[in-house]
């Protein structure tokens, strides 16, 4: 692979540029779709692109006393994490050969997708702010809490795909939701995912109207547009992760109608996140931790891995 | 651990108006807390008291917006008692219609704000959208949507037309099926029970301690409401019950306020069944001195007026207490040993209004600390007094300086010191 398609790749097709459409577009479809069910009419559907150029032109403040590398770095670790896991995922679903990608690809992108949440732990603690370390400590521990059982529950379409940890093979070896373990890991690992995207019910770490916002409270500009994007980008890249290890993907195999079928399931995802975190009050951070803990998360997980080397 | 400070206030997504909670806390957890207020006193007594009996109505409906209507009721009752009026039957009708329409739309408007608090903003626009028809229907009645401008000495401004009886009796009735969504929606939820139950208890003890009222006590199991206790208007004519909970958490206090709507569409509706044509004002001429008291249960509690006259055309004395004054300090007993995300929440279930508890706070920035007691007041006075004389003066002698000082404490019976 020549450093040009790496470069094409990564930052223009299926990464950055690709990534920043479609995370645009999603963001855009989370906000309508969160105002039709609250009876309002929602933004135009340029408005996510609006805001984001508006921010970059804003002026940047770093707090005194802040550590004002890490604070400003953050941002664009978190963002480059998320292009590169979007690349990663949306390799193995366009080429979904048996050789492509490279042996752990699945690790590697599982640890990519970590990497926005511990970019905002860093720039909490960074920014030298006492509602910003507390929302970062929270954010903390949600990652603790959600991992768990996200990692079990990825054991179950490895286990199915034969013991692969290549992307590809996992796509193409899977049928999981036809096993009853393929499904009940999905169901637990879309709850984590919406610990992971940050978004209610498991939205304490910036929690508005307790710590205004948390670990973003001292952002401005430039950093706070990259973590915007960064957030969108997550909305758009975790859908597609889910579906690559749990459902198939979105296959170019099969012609117009398997790209159709794939992006339904990608929507359907979607759809599934806004209306959770529009039905439902956040948590405290302890109720987060008891939850994804508990029976109901890791057990179901655990079951799943179970039932999965039983061949079920 | 050590001990941080996490600032709720002055300004905060949390408040829509200026109050400054600081949160002493360990980790998550609430070990003290502090209040301040004062950032937007308006010195409305003390307007008041330079104003006419009638303007003052308009003065006391800008104390709250969302108690527009229980501020000058209140006035009125305590003018009212000086004067010995005998208000029109229709009047108090429409002075009960009005309150308890107010009580509605500031139930809503606190389920919708306690939804948002704990992050559930589908609540939070829900909520408002279904507390439009009331205020629809309070334009249709009044001209106004807030500062409904009903309430005079000796009556009503207002009458309510006969065609629009039927327009308020449709709203009420059609707010029936939307209460029962809420009460199902919010009661039946078991996250919200998660974030709501054994969360912010306040004990009977503690509410009688600190002197809790309306829902806030009410949700503690004290029965205390002034529409039964010291009936005005025309809720002695009325069917209907205090409603009380038992636990005294944050749930209580919003299952309370969800059956008081229920509770309120009822009286609307008997209201508008028994209401009889006929005067709705009394002309009052004069105000003979004495002083009167006014009680009102707003909808976050009792209202208290107090009016003293001297028999010219103004009060001497006009105090205002207002049901927050009293329900807020209760955090003391029921936020401290809680998180930092329970404590949001419990600081708004009170429904805490800041523009009512608004109070004047004196900072002393060069002794760097707060008078309390007069003598501290009269002295930081003075001593800012001089300060800002010398700087203002300039070039003036400091002999004529000092003279005109002293005629000027002279006056107003201070001694210099």
């Amino acid at each position: 692979m020549s450093p040009l398609w790496m470069a094409f790749l990564i930052l223009v097709f299926p990464g950055f540029a690709f990534t920043f459409a479609f995370a645009m577009a999603f963001a855009w479809i989370d906000r309508k779709v969160t105002a039709r069910v609250q009876w309002r009419v929602g933004p135009p559907f340029l408005q996510p692109i609006y805001d984001f150029v508006k921010l970059l032109g804003k002026e940047v403040i770093v707090p005194l006393g802040g550590a004002k590398v890490l604070f400003l770095l953050a941002p664009l670790l978190g963002l480059s994490a998320a292009t590169l896991a979007s690349t990663l995922v949306w390799q193995a679903n366009l080429w979904p050969r048996p050789g492509r990608g490279f042996v752990g690809d699945l690790i590697v992108a599982v640890y990519l997708l970590t990497i926005p949440s511990l970019s905002v732990i860093l720039g909490g603690f960074a920014s030298n702010n006492r509602v910003a370390s507390l929302g970062s400590s929270r954010e903390m521990k949600m990652i603790l809490s959600y991992e768990l059982p996200f990692i079990v529950a990825l054991i179950v379409p490895i286990v199915n795909a034969g013991g692969s940890i290549r992307l590809g093979e996992i796509l193409l070896g899977q049928s999981a939701v036809s096993h009853p373990s393929g499904i009940l890991a999905f169901i637990a690992a879309i709850l984590c995912m919406q610990a992971k995207l940050g978004l209610v019910p498991f939205d304490a770490a910036e929690a508005e109207t307790e710590l205004m916002s948390g670990p973003f409270v001292e952002y401005s500009g430039a950093p706070l547009a990259a973590i915007r994007l960064t957030r969108s980008m997550m909305l758009f890249v975790m859908p597609v992760f889910l579906i690559t290890v749990f459902w198939g993907g979105i296959t170019t195999e099969g012609g117009v109608l398997s790209v159709i079928v794939g992006s339904l399931k990608v929507l359907l995802l979607l759809v599934i996140v806004i209306l959770l975190r529009n039905t439902s009050p956040r948590i405290r951070i302890d109720q987060a931790i008891r939850f994804f803990w508990g029976p109901f998360v890791t057990g179901m997980a655990v079951l799943a891995v179970v039932l999965s080397l039983l061949g079920a | 651990m050590k001990r941080t400070i996490i600032p709720i206030g002055p300004y905060h997504p949390l408040q829509e108006e200026a109050g400054f909670f600081q949160l002493q806390v360990e980790g998550e957890k609430v070990l003290d807390i502090d209040v301040d207020l004062g950032y937007n006193h308006r010195g409305i007594e003390k307007i008041c008291e330079a104003r006419t009996f009638d303007q003052i109505p308009f003065v006391v409906e800008r104390i709250c917006g969302i108690c527009s209507t229980s501020h000058p009721l209140a006035y009125v009752q305590a003018v009212e008692e000086i004067a010995r009026v005998q208000v029109p039957e229709r009047a108090l009708y429409i002075r009960t219609i009005i309150a308890e329409l107010e009580r509605l739309h500031s139930h809503l408007l606190w389920l919708g704000l306690a939804g948002h608090f704990i992050g559930y903003n589908t609540v939070f626009m829900w909520a408002w959208r279904y507390r439009e028809p009331v205020l629809d229907i309070m334009e249709e009645m009044t001209g106004n949507r807030q500062n409904y401008a009903m309430m005079k000495i000796g009556g009503v401004r207002r009458d309510i037309l006969e065609q629009d009886l039927p327009k308020i009796r449709k709203m009420a009735e059609d707010l029936r099926p939307v209460l029962d969504m809420f009460v199902g929606a919010v009661m039946d939820d078991p996250v919200i029970h998660a974030r709501t139950k054994g969360v912010g208890v306040l004990t009977p003890e503690d509410a009688r301690r600190y002197g809790a009222v309306g829902p806030t006590a009410r949700a503690s199991g004290l029965a205390i409401d002034v529409r039964k206790d010291d009936p005005y208007a025309a809720y002695d004519r009325l069917d209907w019950k205090v409603i009380t909970g038992e636990s005294g958490d944050v749930f209580a206090k919003a299952a309370v306020r969800l059956l008081e709507i229920a509770e309120s569409i009822k009286i609307v509706l008997q209201c508008l069944d028994q209401m009889k044509p006929g005067e709705i004002d009394t002309k009052v001429k004069e105000i003979p001195p004495g002083e009167g008291i006014g009680r009102v249960e707003a909808p976050r509690g009792e209202t208290f007026h107090y009016v003293r006259s001297d028999g010219s055309n103004r009060p001497v004395r006009h105090k205002v207490r207002a049901p927050s004054y009293v329900n807020v300090p209760t955090f003391k007993a029921t936020c401290i040993g809680q998180t930092v995300s329970d404590a949001t929440i419990i600081l708004a279930a009170v429904d805490p209004c800041y523009s009512c508890t608004e109070r004047m706070a004196v900072v002393d920035a060069g002794a760097g600390k707060r008078p309390v007691e007069q003598y501290d007041l009269v002295a930081v006075s003075q001593r800012e007094g001089q300060k800002m004389l010398r700087s203002l003066a300039g070039k003036v002698a400091q002999t004529t300086l000092e003279k005109k000082l002293a005629e000027g404490y002279r006056r107003i019976g201070w001694k210099a010191c």
